[in-house]
């Protein structure tokens, strides 16, 4: 899966988990560009990203994730294998 | 129409969807009806319970119940109870959750603890809880619904964790057998069984320590659809949302082949195949249903004579005495749906189709409003569907759900009685009645509160109360209760008719006529005259009056306002006001007090009108036919 398609698929996660049709996620965003990503929703966030990807984050990745650049580098390496 | 709606929250459900598109679900969910059952639940929690009360809002909508939610500050549940707490005090829940875990075990026993001392540590555990509960009891006289303790994730002790006092297994074990207990001695609380739902979740997924160590919650965040509907289930049950009847069609659902081509000695059914033992496993599942209340009925294509040559086969769990109506024609199974309840006296959304064949499923789904048609797999695959729906989920166990299959079989032997006489009242003579009408007792309290909360149909203002309320009206002097049993010839039909009155006076109509009744406390001040009679209490107001509908047309409401206006006389009121507020569900008794002979004296622009009865000195029962 390439990186375009990664970023395609974020996208549909990222709006139906915040219902907001208009979110378009880049390597830079975060939780600070999207009003509702509370801490609480994070957890729904990261919940629907391993579903959509059939991946886990460890609690390492978790921890240190620091925008969608970093969270799309964790799936890729996850899911290249 | 129940067809239209969403099927997301059905289980099997895909709780990672749930989970995903809860906000689009939230307002779908919310605009499928009008006619949600109000109620404010406090959720106190051990653990993080924010997504918890996310999804259990969906399933609450899913079940016609929107909740309102208070929900306790991060593991403050103890402390929310047990300290003064304005907040939750004027929230006045109608119902509290307890979200504890293992986690929130704090009198762990050590491996090096004395027999003695892990005894110690288990009574400090379950007083911790116990005084929580007292206190809830005390204070906010509502439903509780607490977990059980889950198992650990890990053990020390390995196979042995449950058989040394020392293991934490065996702590929790008799921790949860502590819990058990205090269920079974108070009415108004129920265990929700994480210990049951985690084991078949899987406990090592449920038990996912990132979840407690990243975000404090008590078991994964993929558990929590799992959780929520199994939660949602039991407050359905609380509020009398429960379904009533199980309709079943008969060929490859109850046996596998088809009756009327295969013949029924052909029919794969019994102890001989493999498939034959799981379709009567299937039965005996079906057949205890009865047990727990819930009414069997059959809807198949089939003759008659084969549907009954079928329940006949000598290897069935099921005969054909087991259900109370067998719709075996050639009817669309959706008419016959629609007969089932009209027939029962109940509505289509008090039923659960089984069958095996997707397009009768998708006819009924798709034209009955309300009737529950579970997704229901492969033969050996129903029973965990049905069980795990939670369709008849068990929050309390009478007499009368025990009984109900007799009650509604007997029911349909008073209507072969009715057809032989041409005189109605002459059948009412012959069926020998006897009634039971007195104030409400102890061990009535729940089946009360249950009628309370399920009545639809013949219900003048739809009130619902907890077994607290009813208990706390029974109490009360300035209320005059009764409930009313009624028996007959074919046999006892239990506590069916509930009426509640208030006494006060003229100037209180105008709370009632707005839909709402006077705070309890009120007037409770100069309630200090020890006698009966109370001066100025001269009207009373009917804020209750239901009747089930097995027992329409039996004269039984007669019986019962004859009692009213005997308490009337011995307490000094002379007038009885009655109100009714409309519903999408009780139109059957918009007429109901120009029936009884009250006058009306009021309609508003919402449609409740007012009913005033002045007692005539020559008051002449109404009942003639019921012996009371």
């Amino acid at each position: 899966m390439s990186r375009e398609e990664v970023f395609e698929k974020l996208n549909e996660v990222f709006r139906d988990v915040f219902d907001d049709e208009e979110i378009t996620v880049t390597d830079a965003t975060t939780a600070d560009d999207i009003e509702e990503w509370d801490s609480l929703e994070h957890i729904n966030l990261l919940a629907a990203v391993e579903q959509e990807f059939g991946m886990k984050f460890n609690m390492g990745q978790v921890v240190s994730m620091k925008n969608v650049g970093e969270m799309a580098d964790i799936i890729i390496s996850q899911i290249i294998e | 129409m129940r067809g239209e709606f969403m099927r997301e929250l059905e289980y099997p459900f895909d709780g990672e969807l749930i989970l995903k598109k809860s906000k689009k679900l939230k307002r779908a969910l919310s605009e499928e009806r009008s006619d949600f059952l109000e109620k404010r639940i406090a959720v106190l929690g051990g653990s993080t319970t924010h997504d918890i009360i996310r999804i259990l809002e969906l399933f609450l909508l899913d079940q016609g119940i929107r909740p309102v939610f208070y929900e306790s500050e991060y593991a403050q549940y103890w402390q929310d109870v047990m300290f003064d707490n304005p907040e939750l005090l004027s929230f006045a829940p109608d119902l509290i959750f307890i979200h504890t875990s293992n986690r929130n075990i704090t009198a762990w026993p050590s491996v090096s603890d004395s027999s003695e001392r892990v005894e110690e540590l288990l009574s400090e555990q379950y007083a911790h809880f116990q005084l929580m509960w007292d206190k809830i009891a005390q204070v906010y006289h509502c439903p509780v619904i607490q977990n059980n303790f889950e198992y650990p994730f890990y053990r020390l002790l390995g196979n042995q964790e449950g058989v040394f006092p020392q293991g934490r297994i065996s702590f929790i074990n008799r921790l949860n057998e502590k819990f058990y207990q205090y269920a079974r001695e108070h009415g108004n609380f129920y265990i929700h069984d994480i210990q049951y739902l985690s084991a078949s979740y899987g406990l090592d997924r449920w038990a996912d320590p990132l979840y407690w160590h990243m975000y404090k919650y008590a078991c994964c965040m993929q558990a929590v659809p799992v959780f929520a509907h199994n939660l949602s289930n039991i407050i359905k049950s609380v509020f009398g949302r429960n379904r009533k009847a199980l309709v079943l069609d008969l060929d490859n659902t109850l046996w596998g082949g088809v009756v009327g081509d295969d013949g029924p000695e052909n029919l794969e059914i019994g102890q001989e195949t493999p498939m034959g033992q799981v379709y009567s496993e299937f039965q005996g599942y079906v057949k205890a249903q009865k047990e727990i209340g819930v009414m069997l009925a059959v809807n198949s294509k089939n003759e008659y004579e084969n549907a009954i040559a079928g329940l006949s086969h000598p290897e069935g769990v099921l005969k054909p005495e087991d259900f109370v109506l067998m719709k075996a024609n050639w009817e669309p199974k959706s008419s016959n749906i629609t007969a089932i309840a009209q027939e029962l006296n109940i509505l289509p959304d008090s039923l659960v189709f089984v069958d095996d064949n997707p397009a009768e499923r998708e006819i009924v789904s798709a034209q009955t409003a309300g009737t529950a048609v579970p997704e229901i797999g492969t033969p050996e695959q129903y029973i965990r569907v049905l069980d795990h729906s939670g369709f008849f989920e068990v929050t309390s166990l009478s007499e009368d759900d025990r009984k109900r299959n007799e009650m509604y079989r007997a029911n349909m032997a008073r209507k072969v009685q009715q057809e032989r006489f041409a005189d109605y009242r002459e059948y009412l003579l012959s069926l020998e009645m006897q009634g039971t009408i007195r104030p409400f007792e102890p061990i009535y309290m729940a089946r009360i509160a249950q009628l309370t909360n399920k009545s639809n149909q013949f219900n003048l203002t739809t009130r619902r109360f907890t077994q607290g309320e009813i208990e706390a009206f029974a109490a009360d002097p300035h209320y005059i209760t009764r409930y009313g049993k009624l028996a007959d010839r074919f046999g006892d039909n239990g506590v069916v008719s509930v009426v509640i009155g208030r006494r006060g006076t003229m100037a209180d109509v105008d709370v009632y006529r707005r839909g709402e009744r006077p705070d309890m406390e009120s007037g409770r001040q100069d309630e200090q005259t020890d006698g009966k009679k109370t001066a100025g209490a001269d009207v009373l107001h009917l804020e209750l009056w239901l009747m089930s509908c097995r027992v329409l047309k039996r004269d039984m409401e007669c019986a019962m306002l004859d009692s009213m206006v005997e308490a009337c006389r011995d307490c000094g009121a002379g007038t009885i006001m009655g109100y009714y507020y409309p519903t999408a569900k009780n139109a059957m008794v918009k007429s109901f007090y120009q029936t009884m002979g009250f006058e009306k004296t009021d309609e508003t622009d919402t449609g409740i009108t007012v009913w005033k009865f002045v007692i005539p000195p020559d008051y002449e029962k109404k009942n003639t036919v019921i012996n009371v």
